[in-house]
């Protein structure tokens, strides 16, 4: 033990002991794996009880671990049968398959003979239960809902507003940091004085253009007004800039047009910011909340991030499907965040978020 | 789809083609301007010129030629109180309930985020083993969408949850916790902070790995004890960093709503109404559609905004230039 401890605690540099841990050390780690406990539990409590059924849901205390209880298919009995062990009187130990429940009593069946009704005490007995997941809470999402759509509407606006996204932001940043041109300056001005209006306080005069475009109950609604960031121009041309003037000189000495050097040259240059950039678009797109809810009232138009919201209200007690759909929400994100995070954690520490 | 793309590309060469050769190659930049300033225009000059003249304006209709002129009409509704510091003088109590609870939310949020940022980032940055692995814990919060924020702790705060019965395994009553104001309000900073405070904690620690070295041997080298080396150097070489991350937090914590909105509703009663859900409703949910005071109330915010954003462009080039 004294060993392992020893083990655990030493730190590089001499190894006669002369540098373990301090306290400090030790605080700093105590800190650090209750923010583990912080940050992941709440979300691994999630994932664990979205396998849960709504019997073991409804349990209180919860257990960590989704549980559920045996059954077992009998000769003249239709449905399975849940099982239960006897905990009191001569048949203690023994288990039996309850066919129906009335008040404190339940009737039960012996599993060799199916026929012979035994009466026994709701309280005198207890559920067989094994480890199982509920992947019906998941299947019942796709069977009982409208679950598809709301996939479908999150993805459709995600892929199409970044990719929009992309192409608008760079052509301007391409303008912006490769063009000698009169007002140069007073754009750049202009953009960075988007940046002081936030989607947030226009919201009214925002919907009537919206509506005048014909757009409120539309994809497109969600899609277009958000397709120009002043942060996507600004991340692109800071990148651009760097981008030797050489190379463009060099391709119209050959002749290629101003836009095969942007599509050709300039934006596979730009690979690294383009990519920041389109993680960061989906990520804004996949998580938008507040624009979509002014727009988007018809259910079938509902983003996932909608259709979690008006479930939650109407489904108070329906937990099962409403946990599912939550981890399903959160599952491409925590895909891209695994695959990706590297890039995720400069990208963000460099624009300053949104 | 990379082949569609490309074959949109080479459609799009041959107007882009022939602009080239009409106009010129400088004259093209603007052609390359054009969609983002069309967009710009459209959905963020456009607004901003309409939301005046929406909060001078009253009556529940959308288009303008339908709108009668109230003139500062709504501003003063909006302001007229006999007590400011009670919200049921008020002729519109919400929005001043909406102002304080905003004003206390934005308090607590950004001053124990920071705080917990600034900390988090000072053990991230000590000599740990595993270094990417926590900051990644701290960090990924940030990447859940608000709506899942709030449902993963609604379902632990829920009557029968994880926090109550960790509440009765220890041999307390178990609480309602988002029926109770001030537990609702409590809950509400916290998943805030929760979810955000990765994202700041990566720019303190970036700006905290930027330190040079050689300053804390110099330090110890004079048997400087830590508290004294935190306060000495460490603080004031933070400090550009500091503003920044300060004046961040304090935009986009006035502009919270997403998560507050689907964790409690605003509630119980208006506990919890912060003043984007002011907006939201009386513009959008509410029946009449109040647009100009919805209106009016958003331009107030956006003075506060313009603030805090000349703030941190302030700060930002002061940081590059220092």
């Amino acid at each position: 033990m004294g060993k392992a401890i020893a083990f655990l605690t030493r730190t590089r540099g001499r190894g006669d002991g002369s540098q373990r841990l301090h306290w400090t050390d030790w605080f700093t780690y105590g800190y650090l794996f209750l923010g583990i406990v912080l940050m992941f539990g709440p979300v691994v409590w999630l994932v664990m009880s979205s396998f849960k059924t709504d019997a073991e849901l409804n349990n209180f205390p919860p257990r960590f671990l989704p549980y559920a209880q045996e059954s077992v298919v009998l000769d003249g009995h239709k449905k399975p049968l849940p099982l239960f062990t006897v905990t009191e009187g001569e048949l203690a130990g023994t288990q039996v398959a309850q066919v129906r429940r009335v008040g404190i009593v339940s009737q039960m069946v012996k599993l060799d003979a199916p026929d012979e009704i035994i009466k026994i005490k709701v309280k005198e007995r207890e559920p067989v239960e094994k480890l199982a997941l509920a992947w019906e809470n998941y299947t019942d999402l796709f069977k009982r809902f409208n679950f598809l759509q709301f996939l479908w509407n999150s993805t459709f606006i995600t892929i199409i507003s970044t990719l929009i996204m992309l192409l608008v932001n760079s052509m301007a940043a391409f303008a912006l940091s490769k063009y000698e041109f009169r007002g140069r300056t007073t754009v750049l001005a202009l953009i960075i004085g988007t940046l002081m209006i936030p989607q947030t306080v226009v919201l009214v005069p925002l919907f009537l253009v919206v509506r005048e475009m014909g757009m409120i109950n539309s994809l497109w609604g969600v899609i277009i007004p958000g397709a120009a960031t002043p942060t996507g121009v600004f991340l692109l041309r800071q990148y651009m800039l760097t981008i030797p003037d050489e190379i463009l000189d060099a391709a119209r000495m050959d002749k290629a047009s101003e836009w095969k050097i942007y599509w050709r040259i300039i934006l596979p240059l730009s690979a690294p910011a383009i990519a920041v950039l389109a993680i960061l678009a989906i990520m804004w797109r996949w998580n938008d909340f507040l624009w979509p809810l002014i727009v988007l009232s018809r259910t079938e138009n509902f983003t996932l991030q909608l259709a979690l919201n008006s479930f939650q209200g109407e489904m108070q007690t329906q937990w099962s499907s409403l946990l599912a759909m939550t981890v399903l929400t959160l599952l491409p994100i925590a895909v891209v965040f695994a695959f990706l995070q590297k890039y995720i954690a400069t990208g963000i520490a460099s624009t300053g978020g949104k | 789809m990379a082949r569609m793309i490309s074959y949109c590309m080479r459609i799009i060469e041959i107007p882009m083609l022939y602009l080239q050769k009409r106009l010129g190659i400088s004259r093209l930049a603007w052609v390359f301007l054009l969609p983002n300033l069309l967009l710009f225009g459209l959905f963020a000059f456009l607004p901003v010129v309409l939301n005046f003249v929406y909060a001078m304006t009253g009556s529940d209709q959308i288009l303008l030629q339908d709108r009668t002129f109230v003139g500062m009409g709504n501003y003063q509704t909006l302001t007229s109180c006999e007590d400011f510091l009670n919200p049921n003088s008020c002729k519109d109590d919400l929005f001043w309930r909406a102002v304080y609870n905003t004003f206390w939310f934005v308090l607590l949020q950004v001053g124990f985020m920071v705080g917990f940022a600034l900390l988090t980032a000072l053990m991230l940055n000590s000599k740990i083993r595993a270094r990417g692995f926590f900051r990644s814990v701290f960090f990924f919060p940030v990447l859940l969408s608000p709506v899942v924020v709030a449902l993963i702790w609604k379902w632990i705060l829920q009557r029968e949850g994880l926090a109550n019965a960790a509440l009765e395994g220890m041999g307390f009553d178990t609480i309602n916790w988002l029926l109770d104001r001030h537990w609702a309000f409590f809950w509400s900073v916290f998943i805030s902070v929760w979810a955000h405070m990765g994202f700041y904690t990566l720019i303190l620690l970036a700006g905290l790995q930027a330190i040079p070295r050689d300053v804390y041997e110099a330090a110890s080298m004079d048997a400087a004890s830590p508290f004294r080396t935190f306060r000495r150097i460490t603080l004031p070489l933070l400090m550009p960093t500091m503003i920044v991350v300060l004046v961040l937090s304090l935009i986009k914590s006035v502009q919270t709503f997403d998560e507050v909105y689907a964790f409690t509703g605003g509630g119980p009663g208006s506990a919890t109404t912060l003043l984007i859900q002011y907006v939201y409703e009386t513009g959008f949910a509410g029946t009449p559609r109040l647009f100009g005071l919805a209106s009016a109330a958003s331009i107030l915010l956006a003075v506060v905004l313009v603030i805090l954003t000349c703030l941190q462009l302030w700060a930002s080039r002061r940081n590059v230039n220092g």
